[in-house]
């Protein structure tokens, strides 16, 4: 098992590395979901003045969507680099020395989620500032914290499945708009029981995504809800297990050694 | 060097979709120390054989090993035994060339002192101890060629494969590559299975030659003997006076069987090119002034010629990319 977390650990130290030095790349994706809460929390206030709207606070209710925003980062960065590895041959190179396929996968994906992670405190940490209130207190940040890793390490997966299976940065790319209509779709900008168009309402009902916001949103604004956590946690279990699944059956035909 | 470090492969197939061969029915003997040239054009198989004996692809039929192991059983094995450097230098443009050894190193398993130690010594030994901090994506063809050789190096593998380590490279990194790949067959005894579509890599580094055409091995020998089965040299005379035909031919005639030449006349060496000297001194005793003299000795293009109808130059570009890449 210590040979396995070797690899893994070496595998996550180059994948960290990469992101880490290709600035162009990470500024905007950490900094574009702040922004956006920038604009959402100023622009929408107005929105906390509906009946039935679950706070007094837009910032409150927006700064969810960006840890769902770094979580997709960490989707995108994970299968576009191993997308990058089939096209430059690297992954080849990786083959031919006794890595275990499962290393590949478990490396880059905890290189992926690093930098989720890192972009998630930051947008915490900046909410904090500009005024955010965790309602389920400090044990609501840990639980929060939790939450975005099982989020990000699912997306990561999902991710990852998608550079293996397709082989191509840029496809993997084209998928990113996809990923936004499904969050979009969901109920990341208002809450499901004001939605008033019904086959809005249904596909936010029917959107997993609109769980996963809305646990996270719970810890921030209602304080200890077991439904909306348990509904949440399950969700992002799902998306690990299904992640994970299609990538390490990617992975073992991709790296068809004998 | 034990002697499980050959290669050995009988009735070798890879068929890719669409019953596409790329490799059809090959042998091999790779004796250990040796160094083993796959000369062929661009789509012959080179790169599917190493791919096979590399166990990155599983052969579709045939069976070969690799230092005494199964490709297709025991790879994890063969692996062990083995560095590549394959057609392409893949390496991380973001990462160091000291980073680059470290996670190799890392990844076979050796201890920090040993990543160090091995990594510090390759590197200076390809030239590049003063670029090792510098980012790969900084580097020259040549040095990312090295680079590959020396990661390809790190666990102190018994068997090399090289995938065309030198195309692409000007002559002064080809000709540092081929030093090094002659050393470390001479001194340390590592086996080398080298593929190449450059006849002069094959002449110059291979003890033994094999020539591969549309997934078939043509021919296989050393080059000198390959080259001998194409006869001896010959030897071309163009007198300055034309008139002087006839005398030339008549001096040439005493070192042998007349052959064609495009101007003046030729002759196929009986005694072989260690006769130019003194068909220089016979021509200068008879007072004949040549306008143009010329050895042609064998070479392994006539070989391929011969056994394929076609030149080898002409062949890489008629099957240009026919290789299929497995993805």
């Amino acid at each position: 098992m210590s040979g396995l977390a070797a690899q893994v650990g070496w595998v996550a130290r180059r994948s960290i590395r990469r992101s880490l030095r290709q600035p162009a790349i990470v500024m905007p994706a950490i900094v574009f979901p702040l922004v956006l809460l920038a604009v959402n929390s100023g622009g929408l206030e107005a929105a906390t003045k509906l009946p039935g709207f679950p706070t007094t606070s837009y910032l409150d209710f927006a700064i969810a969507v960006c840890f769902l925003q770094g979580a997709l980062f960490a989707t995108t960065t994970s299968g576009t680099e191993l997308a990058h590895d089939i096209e430059t041959g690297f992954l080849s190179r990786l083959s031919l020395t006794p890595l275990r396929p499962v290393a590949v996968l478990v490396g880059q994906v905890a290189g992926a989620v690093t930098i989720g992670v890192i972009g998630s405190t930051l947008y915490l940490v900046v909410g904090l500032i500009a005024g955010v209130r965790i309602e389920a207190g400090p044990g609501g940040v840990v639980v929060l914290a939790a939450l975005i890793l099982l989020i990000c390490v699912g997306f990561a997966g999902i991710g990852a499945f998608m550079g293996l299976r397709t082989g191509s940065g840029e496809a993997v790319q084209g998928v990113f708009p996809l990923m936004f209509v499904l969050f979009f779709l969901s109920s990341i900008n208002l809450p499901r029981d004001l939605i008033e168009v019904d086959w809005f309402r249904t596909i936010a009902t029917w959107n997993p995504i609109s769980y996963l916001v809305e646990a996270l949103r719970s810890l921030i604004i209602t304080g200890w809800d077991g439904t909306a956590l348990w509904r949440g946690f399950a969700v992002a279990a799902a998306f690990v297990v299904i992640g994970f699944a299609a990538a390490r059956s990617a992975l073992l035909a991709r790296m068809e050694r004998t | 060097m034990s002697e499980r470090s050959g290669i050995e492969a009988e009735g070798l197939v890879r068929e890719f979709k669409g019953g596409i061969r790329a490799v059809d029915g090959i042998d091999l003997h790779v004796a250990p120390g040796e160094i083993y040239g796959f000369l062929g054009p661009n789509g012959a198989g080179k790169s599917t054989t190493v791919l096979m004996l590399t166990t990155l692809l599983p052969p579709t039929a045939g069976r070969a090993t690799v230092g005494g192991f199964d490709v297709a059983r025991q790879g994890g094995q063969v692996r062990r035994r083995i560095g590549a450097a394959l057609q392409e230098a893949a390496l991380d443009n973001f990462l160091t060339g000291r980073e680059h050894m470290e996670l190799q190193g890392g990844l076979h398993g050796l201890t920090a002192a040993e990543r160090s130690e091995r990594g510090g010594v390759l590197l200076e030994r390809v030239g590049l101890t003063e670029a090792a901090d510098r980012k790969v994506g900084g580097y020259s063809g040549g040095m990312k060629r090295r680079l590959d050789l020396a990661l390809a190096l790190i666990h102190r593998p018994a068997i090399l494969f090289l995938d065309e380590p030198t195309t692409g490279l000007d002559p002064q990194s080809r000709s540092a590559l081929w030093s090094e790949v002659a050393r470390l067959a001479r001194e340390d005894g590592v086996t080398v299975f080298l593929t190449t579509q450059y006849l002069e890599e094959a002449d110059v580094l291979a003890d033994r030659v094999g020539i591969i055409d549309r997934g078939q091995i043509v021919a296989e020998g050393t080059p000198a003997a390959l080259k001998a089965e194409m006869g001896q040299a010959t030897v071309e005379a163009e007198p300055a006076d034309p008139d002087d035909v006839e005398r030339t031919r008549s001096v040439l005639a005493r070192f042998g069987e007349p052959a064609a030449a495009a101007k003046g006349c030729g002759v196929q060496l009986r005694g072989g090119p260690d006769q130019l000297a003194e068909i220089v001194r016979a021509l200068d005793g008879e007072g004949i002034r040549i306008a143009n003299l010329q050895l042609h000795a064998p070479s392994l293009d006539d070989v391929f010629l011969a056994k394929t109808g076609r030149s080898l130059e002409g062949a890489a570009s008629e099957d240009e990319d026919a290789e299929p890449v497995p993805v």
